[in-house]
């Protein structure tokens, strides 16, 4: 078949204060008419910069190329004036982001959006745009296009953004569509969706994609040919069966054997530390037994937020953020709470320290009721309980030394003496595995992973019984994601530390807990032994959401009729609501599904 | 709003009454001096010996009344007086305002275009002297320019009382040719604050996700920067313009007598010299009435570009 793209001995630099640095390095394919190319590489390696250098925008003065060319459609792009280019830009060529939440202009309606572009390359006049616009966000599936075409970003999910995002690339029938990360940002269930969803659209329009990822279950899903990228320089390529069949590049056989699989973990009894890219056996640890003592018990927790309204800001409705949540998590272990974003695991966990004040329930913490606790007691209890945030880089203060950050907690509480504070933050330091020589740096000066890790020092300056990990690996790429879960696992065998472990990556968890509760609206769904939920999951939800996981095997697609998510309902009700408590029903032993409805 | 408004005519009222002396003291010395009997008489006359909550509703009523009481230097009621020179202040506060924005936008958008190039540097340069410079001696400035060198705008006045023409075009040149200098005077402080702020923005939002999609979309450059990227960037200007709104307000009074402009500010600092407090007080009335108008157009101009708002 004819070739759309071929890019030759490409090398793009960047300028940086210590001088050029070379991104990309004499890297060299095509993509050939109608095909979906995937390129595959850890952040850094250069894969996004060569998207960006086939749309002709890298950002100018900080990024370019310094030789070779990029042929598209046999005219080479580089011999094009800024007219010709702006001329391809979303007509033959276009593009989809990472961010869906801040890739559309928050101040123009969908459909202004969407027709624009129509304008811009179709000659069409107001009207007759926005009925095109119309029927494209029609066939990205979003429901009553007529109507939702008037409304503001703002005012859709995620998911639906980046549907959006897939109307407007797809707009003018482009010969070649690039999709950078385009699901790496969203729910597992929307990325299947969003997924299913690219695959269709190429198969009815013919349209070449160009598809950049990290994830090689992802790769697996999608692609026709894999490049596989390691830092600026191209080290495989070939069909997506030769690539997982037969791999030939060391790189290319350990980012496969790093992947997480589904179900490997349903014979074993205790977590295990995740494998790293590089490393040929998972290093060795002792099994987490963890006790069968309960540490801290939940009953009945119901959160609910007020929506305020009207001119004298009452409370006009309730968002039913937690709804009739108990479990129990036992000394030394793990239990990991997932599912959807808005799905209220994060309330909970915010919940059980009190920075959100529960509506209702029980809390008990090693035979202490947290939540009839008065605020000088609860301050004591705190430092039982601490929590690892999500960004990294915003939930450490960006003008303080690390020494500081980590010997607050301490300062706090004055638990340790002025002179062994050194000693102790040294010790604390030690035990992320960051040197001491960092204590006196600030933020900016570490990468993501070295900020976890000294956000999890601060959580353990204070020997807490308890660390809430609040999707605490999901900023991270998965080699370092894959260390810093490593580190807490370790840290889980040497202090018998419990977790909670909030985040919705389904095969991450499968490797680090020993229990699993899955939540819905509010409610959980189902809770039990983790080998016993992955292997039997009983509630629909589970069930659909272990399907939605897509499978690092070229042979197993994932197609758009296997899937049927329902939208989420708004968990936001009348002030007279009053839900039925959940029951459950043990179908395992200490494995129990809800049998309420929950609305799923 | 007329929450604020109340609350400055109460505080008004206070400070009236706080005061030492009141207004028979006042009349008495202008009269000359005054005995008792007559002293107590126009107390009675103005309800001076009325309760204190009893008078500060009568003021309230007046005032809600449009009623701002008499100036005794003019000899006329206050309202008149302000009303007569209002319209003036207006003008001068609205044109400024609005070139202000308006130059200032432009040079912010230019500027930050290229933020490490000449232009950029000259715009940052540009706004460093509106910042610095006193209002009344760019002002002074601009008039000895006008009057001596390049005698091609009038230097002070609104009207040219010598024209005879009964066409409404011949006066409303006329005033615009009048109003030239006080306004670019006055607008000359805040293009500085408005270019920086909308330089600054605008250097944020272009590196925004959306402006990334809007040049993929095959966007020209001034689509780009004019339609995506402004829209975005206008919301602090806005806020600051709308903030700063009392500030050009008070900056009206020293462009206005510097050039004699027959408005509220030139009104305000005769009244200040002849110690007539009613006037000044109806002054500080419809300036505060002025602002939270602002305010409110503020709030209205912001609602309108970004749907996320609700008031």
């Amino acid at each position: 078949m004819e070739d759309l793209v071929s890019i030759n001995n490409l090398n793009i630099e960047a300028r940086t204060r210590a001088g050029t640095l070379k991104v990309v390095n004499d890297l060299s394919f095509t993509i050939k008419k109608s095909e979906t190319l995937c390129v595959v590489g850890e952040s850094g390696c250069g894969k996004s910069v060569t998207a960006l250098s086939l749309m002709s925008l890298l950002p100018e003065g900080i990024l370019k190329v310094s030789s070779g060319d990029i042929l598209f459609d046999n005219t080479n792009l580089a011999q094009l004036s800024e007219a010709e280019l702006e001329g391809i830009r979303g007509n033959d060529i276009s593009m989809i982001f990472q961010e869906p939440m801040t890739s559309l202009n928050p101040l123009f309606t969908v459909g202004e959006q969407v027709s624009e572009v129509i304008r811009r390359h179709k000659n069409l006049n107001k009207e007759k745009a926005w009925v095109s616009a119309v029927e494209l966000l029609d066939a990205v599936k979003i429901p009553n296009p007529d109507k939702r075409a008037f409304d503001y970003p703002f005012q859709l999910s995620g998911g639906q953004r980046q549907r959006v995002m897939i109307a407007i690339a797809l707009a003018c029938q482009p010969k070649i569509l690039i999709a950078d990360e385009p699901t790496t940002a969203l729910d597992v269930t929307i990325q299947a969706e969003i997924l299913a969803l690219i695959n269709m659209l190429k198969q009815e329009t013919g349209t070449a994609v160009m598809f950049i990822t990290h994830d090689m279950a992802v790769v697996a899903q999608m692609a026709d040919r894999v490049v596989v990228m390691h830092p600026g320089k191209k080290v495989e390529e070939g069909t997506v069966h030769e690539i997982f069949n037969n791999p030939q590049h060391e790189y290319t056989r350990s980012l496969l054997a790093a992947v997480p699989k589904l179900g490997e973990m349903a014979s074993k009894k205790y977590p295990e530390p995740m494998r790293l890219v590089g490393e040929k056996k998972a290093k060795a640890l002792k099994p987490i037994v963890g006790t069968n003592e309960p540490l801290l018990k939940v009953n009945n927790l119901v959160t609910r937020y007020p929506v305020k309204g009207g001119v004298f800001r009452r409370t006009v409705a309730r968002v039913h953020a937690v709804e009739d949540v108990s479990f129990t998590i036992m000394k030394g272990k793990t239990l990991s709470l997932v599912g959807e974003s808005g799905c209220g695991k994060s309330t909970v966990g915010r919940s059980l320290i009190r920075l959100v004040e529960p509506t209702s329930g029980d809390v008990n913490l090693d035979g202490q009721n947290i939540l009839s606790l008065n605020p000088k007691d609860m301050r004591e209890a705190r430092s039982n309980i601490q929590m690892v945030f999500q960004d990294p880089f915003s939930s450490l203060n960006p003008q303080r030394p690390l020494f500081d950050q980590v010997a607050e907690p301490l300062r706090n509480y004055g638990t340790v003496k002025r002179e062994v504070l050194q000693d102790k933050i040294g010790d604390l330091f030690d035990r992320v595995k960051l040197p001491r020589s960092f204590m006196q740096r600030y933020p900016h000066q570490l990468s993501g992973g070295q900020r976890q890790r000294i956000a999890i020092a601060r959580a353990l300056a204070l020997n807490p019984k308890l660390i809430i990990a609040d999707e605490a690996v999901s900023a991270l790429d998965v080699s370092v994601q894959a260390q810093v879960l490593n580190l807490m696992m370790e840290l889980q065998v040497d202090l018998g530390l419990s977790f909670l472990f909030i985040s919705h990556d389904m095969a991450v968890v499968e490797r680090v807990s020993h229990d699993v509760g899955v939540m819905y609206l509010g409610r959980l769904v189902e809770i039990g032994p983790r080998p016993s939920i992955f292997r039997n999951p009983q509630h629909p939800y589970t069930q659909d959401l272990l399907k939605a996981v897509p499978i690092a095997d070229p042979d197993k697609r994932k197609l758009e009729r296997d899937l049927n998510f329902k939208p989420l309902p708004s968990p936001i009700h009348h002030l007279t609501h009053d839900p039925t408590p959940s029951e459950y029903k043990e179908v395992a032993k200490d494995h129990y599904v809800l049998t309420t409805d929950c609305g799923y | 709003m007329l929450l604020v408004l109340l609350v400055v005519v109460v505080l008004n009222f206070l400070m009236l009454h706080l005061a030492p002396g009141d207004i028979a003291d006042t009349i008495a010395q202008t009269m000359g001096g005054a005995d008792e009997q007559d002293m107590a008489e126009l107390r009675k006359q103005y309800g001076l010996d009325q309760p204190f909550f009893i008078q500060l509703f009568n003021y309230v009523v007046r005032v809600a009344l449009l009623d701002f009481g008499h100036s005794h230097f003019y000899n006329l009621p206050v309202f008149d007086l302000i009303m007569e020179r209002f319209p003036a202040t207006l003008l001068l506060v609205f044109s400024a305002q609005i070139l202000s924005l308006f130059v200032g936008i432009l040079l912010g958008v230019y500027a930050a275009q290229n933020p490490n190039g000449l232009s950029s540097l000259f715009v940052n340069m540009f706004s460093l002297f509106g910042y610095a410079a006193p209002v009344f001696w760019t002002g002074i400035l601009l008039l000895i320019a006008f009057s001596l060198h390049i005698p091609i705008f009038p230097v002070s006045g609104m009207r040219d009382i010598t024209i005879e023409s009964g066409n409404f075009f011949v006066h409303f040149f006329d005033v615009l040719r009048h109003l030239f200098l006080p306004m670019i005077t006055l607008a000359s402080i805040f293009f500085a604050y408005y270019s920086r702020l909308c330089r600054a923005s605008m250097l944020e939002v272009l590196g925004a996700d959306f402006v990334r999609t809007a040049k993929a979309k095959g966007l020209s450059k001034k689509d780009v920067l004019l339609k995506h990227a402004l829209k975005n960037s206008l919301s602090p200007v806005i806020t600051f313009a709308g903030l700063s709104f009392s500030a050009v307000v008070s900056g009206a009074i020293l462009v206005e007598t510097v050039y004699s402009w027959p408005g509220l500010g030139t009104l305000a600092f005769n009244s200040i010299i002849s110690r007539d407090t009613p006037v000044l007080l109806g002054i500080l009335i419809f300036s505060t009435l002025m602002v939270t108008v602002g305010n409110l157009l503020t709030d209205l101009t912001l609602k309108a570009l970004d749907p996320r708002i609700k008031i």
